[in-house]
């Protein structure tokens, strides 16, 4: 695991979470999008401010178009914030090399179009990329942690399928797979339950708690599941247009009337086993009749 | 499980090797002259340890001096076509792309010929002209192909089938302005032709080409992970754009030489990548040396047929490949392989 130098920008953050350091810290972070850069910002993002340590999940919780992946996007290092401080282990995302940002952050995205017949097996190497040279022939190790890779997220069976012959649920894991093979320090992962059943999601968010824990990993997930968040999640970030509505741990930041504005739907939290918080559609007495 | 190893590489390339060798020596073999394959076998051995003295002068000037340059050049041209579309196909994420589809070698043809018209007696002008057709079409294809900011593979074909029509017209008007040219000649180098001997030195053609290959080579990890997406190419630590780069220009240098010395060779550059990711997988590292060779022995073979076919007339080898190459194709695209 790397260790961040006494001197560093986080170094008072650290001393302040004792054994298990903080990773991600996020302060006042602010994006905005232009069409140009004279004109006004068609959308602005922030400020949001969260912080995370190992073996922690952070949900990234909102309506559509309330800046989420946008986030996730300033988190990867691809958009640069537009003030406030982002650091992985004491470092920007963004001061990364490519190759760097590769070893330390994985990303797994909803989506993606293969051109030519691909085996799993090939697409989970592709992890190692950026463990090797340029030209580059995996070796014994790259092998073992592909492999490892695949056992993870319960996909050795499908090794020698091709990539466009697997389902929605397969195909989960199999990209997750590889993201697990570039073994990352922050894994980042957008709407990955979305195109699964109930059971597949249940499966998946379990995975992800068992592997962020397994791992080290720190992981981010922007999700549409409020419950299975609460379940499954250390922490949560509520954005809505772009703001950020609340942050912190579930139970915290799962209020009837803050959620109920956010997502504009009478929602109402009731606690459930363990303690965790849990979102019901509130019986609306109108609606019942309007049935009979 | 197992990760493709250089020893497998290796090995494919040397059976694809032997294969291009039969061919060389079958070649070799075919025409007026008769000559017997033991023979062919021994001159060329002698020829390569330097013992030129002991073979029959006869002998010598045939396989030497008359069939040998021209399959050398055929090697020369399916190797470089072959790279180059297994390049563009990648660069552009399109299984189509190859330089007869996207208007390059029209691009390459239009400047072999005005450095015919400008600078008749500079034996590098043709090369040059060539490369930079190439190069200034590729790029006009590239941005007539975008709709929306993205690359669309349906726009991006039809931008290379006008380009290409737009060219050739150019070249036909030309043509007519060179006169007391040999214009039967100048029709059989348009339909790709390996009959002429290029004025520059085939060696450095050789080196030219070996150059932009291992060029190319030395991004096939990135191309693997470009396949897959730029996005989440970018995401696991490639330099997309210097990748495009090193490969946009390595793909159009190998069309510029392929089509200064050879005219417009179709569906080699298109077909052989297809048909070495059907036998051995699409990756890269593997692809383009296997490619490179598979499109040398697909010209070396396809010029022997020409040559023999309808003897003692020759066709141009550009007809032949059409010839073979758009049945497989049409065979490729009814089994969904393309």
């Amino acid at each position: 695991m790397q260790q961040v130098a006494g001197n560093s920008p986080s170094a008072s953050t650290l001393d302040s979470w004792g054994e298990n350091p903080v990773r991600l810290v996020v302060e006042q972070v602010s994006y905005a999008y232009s069409a140009s850069a004279a004109a006004a910002p068609k959308f602005t993002l922030g400020p949001v401010s969260f912080a995370a340590r190992q073996r922690e999940i952070v949900g990234i919780l909102g309506p559509n178009a309330s800046g989420k992946s946008t986030l996730l996007q300033i988190l990867s290092g691809q958009l640069k914030p537009l003030s406030g401080r982002i650091e992985l282990d004491g470092w920007p995302p963004g001061s990364f090399s490519l190759r760097d940002r590769a070893q330390r952050i994985a990303i797994v995205h909803q989506e993606s179009h293969l051109l030519f017949p691909l085996t799993v097996w090939e697409y989970v190497l592709q992890g190692r990329y950026p463990h090797g040279r340029r030209l580059r022939f995996e070796n014994d190790a790259d092998i073992l942690m592909a492999e490892n890779a695949l056992e993870q997220t319960g996909a050795t069976a499908l090794a020698e399928r091709s990539m466009d012959q697997l389902s929605g649920g397969e195909r989960q894991r199999v990209v997750l797979a590889r993201a697990l093979a570039q073994q990352p320090q922050l894994l980042l992962l957008d709407e990955p339950t979305r195109h699964l059943d109930i059971g597949g999601k249940v499966e998946l968010m379990r995975r992800l708690r068992n592997l962020t824990e397994q791992n080290r990993y720190t992981s981010v997930i922007v999700t549409h599941e409020l419950n299975l968040a609460a379940e499954f999640f250390n922490w949560v970030v509520l954005l809505q247009g772009g703001k950020c509505i609340a942050a912190g741990r579930p139970e915290e930041v799962y209020r009837a009337e803050l959620l109920a504005q956010t997502f504009g739907t009478p929602l109402e939290v009731e606690t459930g086993a363990g303690g965790r918080p849990r979102v019901v559609l509130r019986r609306a007495r109108e609606d019942d009749s309007l049935v009979k | 499980m197992r990760a493709i190893k250089p020893g497998k590489i290796f090995s494919i390339c040397g059976v694809l090797g032997a294969i291009l060798f039969v061919v060389v020596v079958f070649s070799l073999k075919v025409g007026a002259y008769p000559i017997s394959v033991r023979d062919i076998v021994l001159t060329l051995v002698r020829g390569m340890v330097g013992h030129w003295n002991s073979i029959p002068s006869s002998d010598r000037l045939v396989v030497f001096g008359l069939r040998l340059p021209r399959i050398a050049l055929g090697i020369l041209v399916g190797a470089a076509l072959s790279v180059s579309g297994a390049s563009f196909q990648a660069l552009l994420r399109n299984p189509l792309a190859d330089p007869y589809v996207l208007g390059v070698s029209s691009g390459a043809a239009l400047g072999a010929i005005c450095a015919l018209a400008w600078f008749p007696h500079e034996p590098w002008a043709m090369q040059g002209l060539a490369f930079v057709g190439a190069l200034v079409t590729i790029a006009a294809v590239y941005f007539l192909g975008r709709r929306g900011g993205q690359l669309d593979s349906t726009t991006l074909l039809l931008a290379g089938i006008v380009a290409a029509s737009f060219l050739s017209a150019v070249i036909m008007f030309l043509m007519t302005t060179l006169s007391g040219r040999d214009l039967r000649g100048m029709a059989f180098w348009l339909m790709g032709d390996l009959a002429t001997t290029p004025a520059v030195q085939l060696g450095f053609l050789f080196l030219l080409v070996l150059a932009a290959i291992g060029a190319i080579y030395s991004t096939s990890s990135d191309l693997n992970l470009i396949l897959t997406g730029e996005q989440e190419a970018h995401h696991l630590g490639v330099n997309v754009p210097r990748v495009k780069l090193v490969v946009y220009v390595g793909a159009s240098l190998l069309t510029g030489v392929a089509v200064s010395v050879s005219g417009a060779i179709g569906y080699v550059g298109l077909l052989i990548p297809h048909v070495i990711r059907m036998i051995f997988g699409s990756d890269y590292r593997l692809l383009i040396p296997a490619s490179a060779l598979g499109g040398a022995i697909a010209v070396a073979l396809a010029d022997t047929l020409a040559r023999t076919i309808a003897a003692p007339t020759e066709l141009p080898v550009g007809a032949m490949t059409a010839a073979i190459g758009a049945p497989v194709f049409i065979y490729l695209l009814k089994r969904s392989m393309v």
